[in-house]
């Protein structure tokens, strides 16, 4: 056995369901964290980061209008699979973040953890979030939580798996879609997850996944109209401020990123959901 | 949905000639068309209705449009007594208050009608002989309603054979909110036709029919058999009149207008008692259908209180200081 | 209609009112000189001068925020929340006192109706105050961690078309959470605001908790840029949205907007077709348009087209333009030279577009700044003035067949702020709400508010709320 000669993996974007190489024809080398050779990845394109939002924007209507407890479900279906995947991001995690195999085993644990844990969330946020209201007249009044549409997230730049699902788990768990550029040096979990997603009940362009360069990426979805929304969480060094401002062209919600990556091991807290969440507020009169 | 409000859809060879109900006589061919076109009928929200009517009735009616706006209440007062306890000679003083309302002010206008029972609409009449005041009856086994149709006619009868000349008919308010909409027709076809030339007012006693929905639809009803008038209540019954109530009913008289030619007065009674009342509903009326209505021939007050309170006014307006209660007379 | 009934003059009086010759700044407590060329502001009714206004440069923002940051590190924040409460509820009360004073004042500064002053601003605002009163000790409780904190100093830009209701949207919030303010009233129309300085002073408020530096776009720039400024808060145009949004970009201020609008209001063929006209009057007409979340898109269903338009005609015919001070008067005067060469401009463009204009007989005083209540039909998606904020009482009237078409041409603008729903069927209500892209729908009413009730807008309308438990969030750090 020893002697056979791996089957070694291809890696490609995952864009509305499918894993099309960059329309660029562009690849880079990953390596692992001593820098071998691990693979070479696609290199995603503007045009790849429009496709993306085209099948974002697509997705949204289907994926916001799922019953939460349905949405929950398939979320939950995602970590499912993710678990029976388990030896492989072990593998990819551990190769690309230089980890030992044991705190790989913790990582990739954590992670599958935290998308159960947001699994759990969909159909919650609507009581805790949402509210009635005692207007001072006879109407009946109510806000509920709604998603805000597209969201663009730079994954962070070295937790490759679990900092990826600390930001996109909560992204589709209050019903948003998401283009997200992933770690450029460490790609291949994300990837992975992709795989994981696309065998899963995710329909096609509510995830939607490029590997390649955030900050070549990063300020075309800033600036794209039909992005609602950005995490910059993984913004390269020194262009978080450039991309807000690209952001504030079309009155993005901007998640700002912290001044270092935090660990993502931590309770994450509500707040990244509740920050790609509207509240919609609606009227009726009380009457006969 | 049919859209019975905007005439502009009526074929054109079907047009009405005005003063008729013509393109709806199809409506009442069975209770069931009946039924399907009352309930076809726009709906009334409730809460719009009321902060519409809240909102009218904060206009401030000040100086020269408060003045004309006094007389013209005084004018559309139907001086009402309809107690148990009403004689020959109680029917008389108030004749004598509907001539000349103010006695210390013959420039105060005479009231549109006396309204009383029809046992006493002969007395009425001799009173106001020559005044041109209206002798208005209850009838219909006024206020319940609640009588065979014989009884019904037969009491209508009697009130224009005493020289009624405004019948005041109330519906059969258990058999509207029963569904029974094509019985309710029938009768006030039946009434209308006892009423001969005396005009007919039909209250819709909208404190039992509790719903806008139901004003609304009563409303219609009313006018398609003919009714000269469509009135809110019969005193008897809180809540009486209303202005969101009001409101609804004029909505339906201008509508009605539109689709068949035919104009249809309006008359709210009971509870109104101030002339801030009086002008809130003259106010209404001037912004929901318009001058049209801004008469006697079309629009009324039933009341018995509200005639001493707007003396009171106009005294105050014409003296410039306050009055009280005995400068105006009791009846 | 000939008119027996015509209503004669029924003016507020004005004497209520004791307008001075000249305003300073409020800073720290007290009324200080501006350092800026000073500006006028004027009855648009009028266009009579009513006072002469000091303008704040950077120093003088400075200043303000210098005073707000002490009051916060001071007094302001480490008070007791009850007792912080306690002078919000204070400050309720005096409005409610001299709640007659603030409405005249705002008709005449503003030129909206005495009617909708009295009515709907002035209570609305005190009741703005009331309620954040009672959340100032139980912040705990709203969902944000058992202890969440204050920014600190907060900077405030508000309008001109709601001047005293959008203060109280922007400074009850922010002190019942323990921030302190720096507040630019709008460049037309400061004057109720500085009449609130003088509630401030009356209800013993420390100094420098509230602080109102008057001026035009430069200070309210400075407003926004000053360093030491934690949070911003706007109301106004998209488009300075944005150039705020860029402004705070890559600092750690945190920003709201509400920003503009273009809503639509849908009426279905089996709408309460009395109401949804005074839904639709109410709807554009309120406050002459100038309200961000106006309903000026009408999608009327194509099969009661014609009954509501002319529904809607004959309605808009009773509609009393004229002077804002007269107790009967519907609509005012728009509030500035500037907005009404803006109204002027958009309905030519409709014209020359080619949808057909509607107006209604209708005699506008000589002097002043006015535009009659306007409807266009024949409007097509495309033309601007389908797309773009009028802000006055222009109308734009389009058609649909199905609901889908409705939920479509509804969301088919890049703002999302309000939107309205006429129909009597309850589930299409339930079902329409939830496709419309927008941060407040009213389902058979329209242009209703409340303090309890989040406000506020999705995609280029702005983030963030305003009023109810959500609107807490814009003022606080959440605590874990």
């Amino acid at each position: 056995m020893s002697d056979r000669l791996a089957v070694r993996k291809t890696y490609k974007l995952y864009v509305n369901g499918a894993f099309p190489r960059s329309e660029s024809g562009r690849t880079y080398e990953v390596t692992d964290a001593r820098g071998a050779f691990l693979a070479n990845a696609a290199h995603a394109s503007r045009k790849d980061a429009r496709d993306a939002v085209v099948a974002a924007r697509g997705a949204f209507g289907k994926w916001s209008g799922t019953t939460a407890y349905n949405r929950g479900q398939v979320l939950y279906r995602v970590a499912e699979v993710m678990e029976g995947r388990h030896a492989q991001f072990c593998e990819e995690v551990a190769a690309g973040e230089g980890l030992s195999a044991g705190r790989a085993r913790a990582v990739v644990d954590a992670a599958v953890d935290r998308w159960v844990w947001y699994a759990g969330w969909t159909d919650k946020l609507a009581a805790v979030l949402g509210s009635a209201n005692p207007v001072a007249g006879p109407y009946f009044d109510f806000s509920l939580p709604e998603p805000t549409g597209v969201v663009a997230v730079l994954a962070p730049q070295r937790s490759s798996l679990l900092g990826l699902v600390s930001v996109l788990a909560p992204v589709l768990a209050g019903g948003n879609t998401a283009v997200v550029v992933t770690s450029r040096e460490r790609p291949l979990p994300a990837i992975t997850l992709g795989e994981v997603l696309a065998t899963s009940d995710v329909p096609g362009g509510v995830v939607n996944l490029l590997t390649g360069d955030a900050g070549e990426i990063g300020p075309w979805l800033a600036e794209h109209d039909d992005v609602d929304a950005i995490d910059l969480t993984g913004a390269p060094a020194g262009r978080a401020l450039e991309l807000e401002r690209l952001a504030a062209g079309s009155i993005k919600r901007v998640l700002r990123p912290p001044a270092e990556e935090p660990d993502w091991t931590a309770d994450p807290g509500t707040g990244r959901m509740t920050r790609f969440l509207e509240t919609k507020t609606v009227w009726h009169p009380i009457g006969l | 949905m049919t859209h019975v409000l905007d005439p502009g859809t009526l074929e054109a060879g079907t047009r009405p000639a005005p003063g008729s109900g013509a393109p709806f006589d199809d409506v009442t061919r069975s209770d069931a068309a009946l039924r399907a076109f009352l309930h076809g009928l726009p709906g009334v929200d409730q809460v719009g209705a009321e902060q519409r009517a809240a909102t009218l009735g904060t206009r401030s009616i000040k100086t020269t449009a408060k003045a004309w706006a006094i007389d013209t209440a005084i004018s559309m007062v139907d001086l009402t007594t309809l107690e148990g306890a009403d004689t020959p000679g109680k029917v008389r003083s108030l004749a004598a208050k509907a001539r000349r309302p103010d006695p210390t002010d013959t420039t105060a206008p005479a009231v549109a009608a006396v309204c009383v029972y029809g046992d006493l609409a002969g007395v009425a009449v001799e009173a106001l002989e020559g005044s041109g005041i209206h002798v208005a009856a209850v009838a219909t086994a006024f206020p319940s309603g609640r009588a065979s149709r014989e009884v019904k006619l037969a009491d209508v009868r009697d009130a224009v054979g005493n020289g009624a000349d405004e019948i005041d008919m109330v519906i059969d308010r258990g058999a509207f909110l029963s569904g029974r909409y094509l019985e309710v027709f029938d009768e006030i076809v039946a009434v209308k036709r006892e009423c001969g030339d005396a005009h007919l007012k039909v209250i819709l006693e909208t404190g039992e029919l509790v719903t806008y929905d139901n004003a609304r639809r009563a409303s219609w009803l009313a006018m398609l058999a003919g009714a000269d008038f469509i009135k809110t209540s019969t005193g008897k019954v809180s809540p009486a009149a209303t202005l969101p109530v009001c409101l609804v009913m004029l909505e339906a008289v201008r509508d009605f207008r539109a689709a068949t030619g035919r104009q249809v007065g309006v008359k709210p009674a009971g509870g109104i008692r101030t002339t801030k009342d009086a002008l809130k509903h003259l106010v209404l009326v001037n912004e929901t259908v318009g001058a049209d209505w801004l008469s006697p021939d079309w629009f009324r007050f039933g009341a018995s209180s509200l005639l001493n309170d707007l003396l009171l006014q106009r005294q105050k307006l014409r003296t410039g200081h306050y009055g009280g209660p005995d400068h105006v007379s009791i009846d | 209609m000939t008119s027996l009934f015509e209503y004669a003059p029924a003016p507020e009086s004005r004497s209520i009112v004791d307008v001075a010759p000249s305003y300073g700044l409020f800073v720290d407590g007290e009324f200080v000189d501006g350092s800026g060329e000073p500006m006028k502001t004027v009855n648009p009714a009028t266009e009579e001068v009513l006072s002469e206004i000091a303008v704040g440069t950077e120093a003088d923002v400075d200043r303000a925020v210098r005073a707000a940051r002490r009051a916060s590190t001071r007094v302001w924040g480490p008070m007791r929340p009850a007792d912080r409460g306690k002078y919000l509820f204070r400050i309720a009360r005096i409005l409610q006192e001299r709640a007659r004073e603030f409405a005249v004042l705002e008709s005449l500064d503003n030129g909206k109706p005495i009617r909708e002053s009295r009515d709907v601003d002035v209570p609305l605002a005190a009741a703005h105050f009331f309620y954040h009163a009672g959340w100032a000790d139980k912040l705990g409780h709203a969902g944000l961690g058992p202890d969440p904190r204050p920014h600190g100093v907060a900077g405030q830009v508000i309008p001109w078309n709601f001047p005293l209701l959008m203060l109280a949207w922007k400074v009850a919030p922010a002190l019942a959470t323990g921030n302190t303010v720096v507040l630019k009233p709008a460049e037309t129309t400061p004057l109720t605001a500085l009449l609130f300085a003088e509630v401030c002073r009356q209800a013993d408020l420390p100094p420098g908790v509230v602080n109102i530096v008057t001026g035009a776009g430069d200070t309210g720039r400075a407003v926004v840029e000053h360093e030491d400024v934690d949070k911003v808060a706007f109301t106004g145009s998209t488009e300075v949205g944005r150039s705020i949004a860029r402004a705070v970009a890559g600092t750690r201020k945190v920003l709201t907007l509400e920003l503009g609008g273009k809503a639509a209001n849908i009426v279905f063929d089996d709408a309460p077709i009395d109401q949804a006209v005074e839904g639709i009057v109410r709807g554009i007409f309120f406050n002459q348009g100038h309200v961000c979340c106006a309903g000026s898109r009408l999608l009327v269903q194509e099969s009661v087209h014609d009954e509501v338009i002319a529904s809607l005609q004959r309605r808009i015919g009773t509609l009393r333009v004229g002077d804002p001070l007269d107790k009967n008067t519907d609509i005012g005067a728009i509030n500035s030279a500037e907005q009404l060469a803006r109204i002027r401009e958009l309905s030519d463009v409709g014209e020359a577009e080619g949808a057909h204009r509607w107006q209604p007989v209708c005699e506008l005083p000589e002097r002043g700044f006015w535009f009659p209540p306007t409807v266009f039909t024949d409007v097509s998606p495309a033309h601007r003035i389908a797309r773009d904020e009028v802000f006055g009482p222009v109308l734009s009237v389009l058609t649909f067949r199905t609901p889908d078409e409705a939920v479509a041409k509804a969301n088919n603008t890049t703002y999302g702020l309000s939107a309205g729903i006429w129909t009597e069927k309850g589930s299409r209500i339930l079902a329409i709400a939830d496709r419309l892209r927008a941060g407040v729908v009213w389902a058979n009413t329209f242009n209703q508010f409340d303090p309890t009730s989040p406000f506020g807008g999705y995609k280029q309308s702005g983030y963030g709320r305003e009023g109810g438990r959500h609107g807490l969030a814009a003022y606080l750090k959440e605590s874990s």
